[in-house]
């Protein structure tokens, strides 16, 4: 068996592996404050989910910006590693990998045999990462699904002028107190983080398919919004939820590293 | 209430003051300055080029309703002064061209070199102006004429807006803040970003780890400060060296910036207020304007 542990600066992914690639178990947890503590129990509830004991676990590699909060791993991989391979891996004609977590976005591009070709990474800047979501369903009201499905019903398009998510925080509430539908707040909001993200995407050469990965992906505003924004075609895992998939990359990395 | 109070340490005190020692009813020119800003509204009335009167109060949400609070405020505190004494007024700052009653708006950035020059000498060359929704670093001619300038909209690190919304966090009056971030034994490292969504997660594991709220602040200051000498590093600073604003009143935000540029920020001449800067400047401009009209009639 072979794991890999992604911990994000929101949610901690742990992922179980066999021999033949087989994803046997996920688990996805609030990264909360204690880093170590919730790293080691996402471990053992993965491997229970799985049905396997720790001495089957052949090789540990973690992934993430706490990935030294796993000091049961064997050794680390970078995000960009870890999300490019499991992005080959749960869509193989990937080629472009757009990742948006809480705190970070990456775009990498794949050659056609899933190796990194090359990659570019936001600043630490919340407009273009899921926090930006987090502190605008709070102002609406509602939940990040109901979010994400309002900006489907948006009419038309209306222009945020607010490129700093403190300054949106006030845009949007005066948008509300001149009774703009939270609809078109939504698809605004929507449409100002897929333009953030989608000039990191633009740093490197885009090629199809572009799968979005991260937890942002789970929010279908964000992806009708960058497939407006890319003006292509976007997709994200089918079988897997899409913030787990850098996990997936890690457990490979540990599965392809490992010297019997 | 607590939990009213607990939102409201962001809140500075609003000022009215007049000078008593003038009689405007002597002055040849009365000029207005309105700076509207995102946070903060001061409206100025100069006599023959010299300051007379001001309010500098928190903007609301309607930019007129802001601008006429403002104008009314100081006429107010005045007392016998009616609008129609007013020979000209300019409108400067992000809502400039929502000023009713104005003759003419003019850019900020253009009244900020004018009013730094007026409160802090003719030597002034580097003007640094930290406002409430952005930072501005302007380069300026001995008659305050901008020269060159470089400014930060587009994100509320080292602005005054994120300095409020840390305040709150902290639950440390904002007019406290500067001071208390200077009671630290060791200067801390800086937080790892500047980006205030991501501070605000910070600061929240820096209360966990047990962190004063003193060393938490100079943490905060001392990144802010790290952004603001970026770009007057990229402007390129000259000395004399002023900080307008309503920031430059934060000791904790403008000493680190000295320190960081090893230069002295210059001190404002008969204890003017800086955060007037934009809105003498305005009222600078009202007056040569005025007279300009003027000239032209005869």
């Amino acid at each position: 068996m072979f794991v890999g542990v992604d911990v994000g600066s929101k949610y901690t992914k742990v992922v179980v592996m066999n021999e033949n690639k087989e994803v046997l178990s996920y688990v996805i947890t609030r990264t909360g404050t204690d880093l170590k503590q919730t790293s080691n129990s996402a471990f053992e509830e993965a491997l229970s989910k799985a049905g396997v004991s720790k001495d089957d676990v052949k090789r540990i590699i973690a992934t993430g910006f706490g990935k030294i909060a796993a000091p049961f791993a064997d050794d680390e991989t970078t995000q960009v590693i870890s999300a490019a391979k499991g992005a080959y891996y749960v869509r193989p004609s990937t080629r472009t990998v757009i990742e948006v977590g809480a705190e970070e976005s990456r775009a990498i591009s794949l050659d056609d045999n899933g190796n990194v070709k090359d990659f570019a990474l936001a600043d630490k800047c919340a407009a273009g990462a899921g926090s930006f979501v987090d502190a605008m369903v709070r102002y609406l009201e509602v939940t990040p699904e109901e979010f994400g499905r309002l900006a489907l019903q948006a009419t038309k398009s209306i222009p945020m002028n607010a490129q700093c998510v403190i300054f949106a925080e006030s845009e949007v509430v005066s948008l509300l107190h001149a009774n703009v539908p939270k609809a078109e707040i939504s698809r605004a909001i929507h449409d100002a983080i897929a333009d953030r993200v989608a000039s990191i995407a633009r740093r490197l050469e885009i090629r199809d398919d572009v799968l979005l990965i991260g937890g942002l992906a789970n929010d279908i505003g964000f992806i009708d919004a960058m497939k407006r924004e890319l003006e292509r075609e976007v997709y994200v895992p089918e079988n897997y939820p899409p913030e787990v998939v850098p996990a997936i990359g890690a457990a490979i990395v540990a599965l392809e590293t490992y010297k019997g | 209430m607590v939990s009213v109070q607990e939102s409201e340490y962001w809140r500075w005190p609003e000022q009215i003051w007049v000078d008593e020692s003038k009689d405007w009813k002597n002055a040849e020119v009365i000029s207005c300055g309105i700076d509207l800003g995102s946070v903060s509204t001061q409206a100025v009335i100069m006599l023959d080029g010299e300051l007379y009167a001001y309010a500098n109060m928190r903007t609301g949400t309607g930019s007129v309703a802001s601008a006429e609070k403002a104008i009314n405020a100081v006429l107010e505190k005045i007392g016998d002064m009616k609008r129609e004494n007013i020979h000209y007024t300019v409108a400067t700052g992000y809502g400039r061209v929502s000023v009713p009653f104005a003759n003419k708006s003019i850019t900020e950035i253009a009244c900020h070199g004018r009013g730094a020059v007026y409160i802090y000498g003719d030597t002034v060359r580097t003007v640094l102006d930290m406002g409430g929704q952005d930072l501005k670093a302007i380069k300026v001619d001995s008659r305050g004429k901008v020269v060159n300038f470089l400014m930060n909209d587009k994100c509320a690190a080292g602005t005054g807006r994120g300095i409020e919304v840390v305040c709150d966090l902290l639950a440390v009056p904002i007019t406290q803040a500067g001071e208390l971030s200077l009671k630290v034994d060791e200067e801390p490292e800086p937080v790892s970003t500047t980006c205030v969504v991501f501070a605000k997660s910070e600061i929240l594991g820096l209360i966990r780890k047990g962190w004063s709220k003193e060393k938490i602040l100079a943490a905060f200051f001392n990144a802010v400060a790290s952004r603001v000498v970026e770009l007057l590093e990229r402007v390129g600073v000259e000395p004399d060296f002023a900080i307008t604003g309503g920031i430059s009143k934060n000791i904790g935000v403008v000493k680190r910036i000295e320190d960081k540029l090893g230069l002295k920020a210059l001190k404002p001449k008969n204890d003017l207020d800086p955060q007037l800067a934009g809105a003498i400047g305005a009222a600078l401009f009202a007056r040569a304007l005025y007279l300009k009209e003027q000239k032209k009639k005869k």
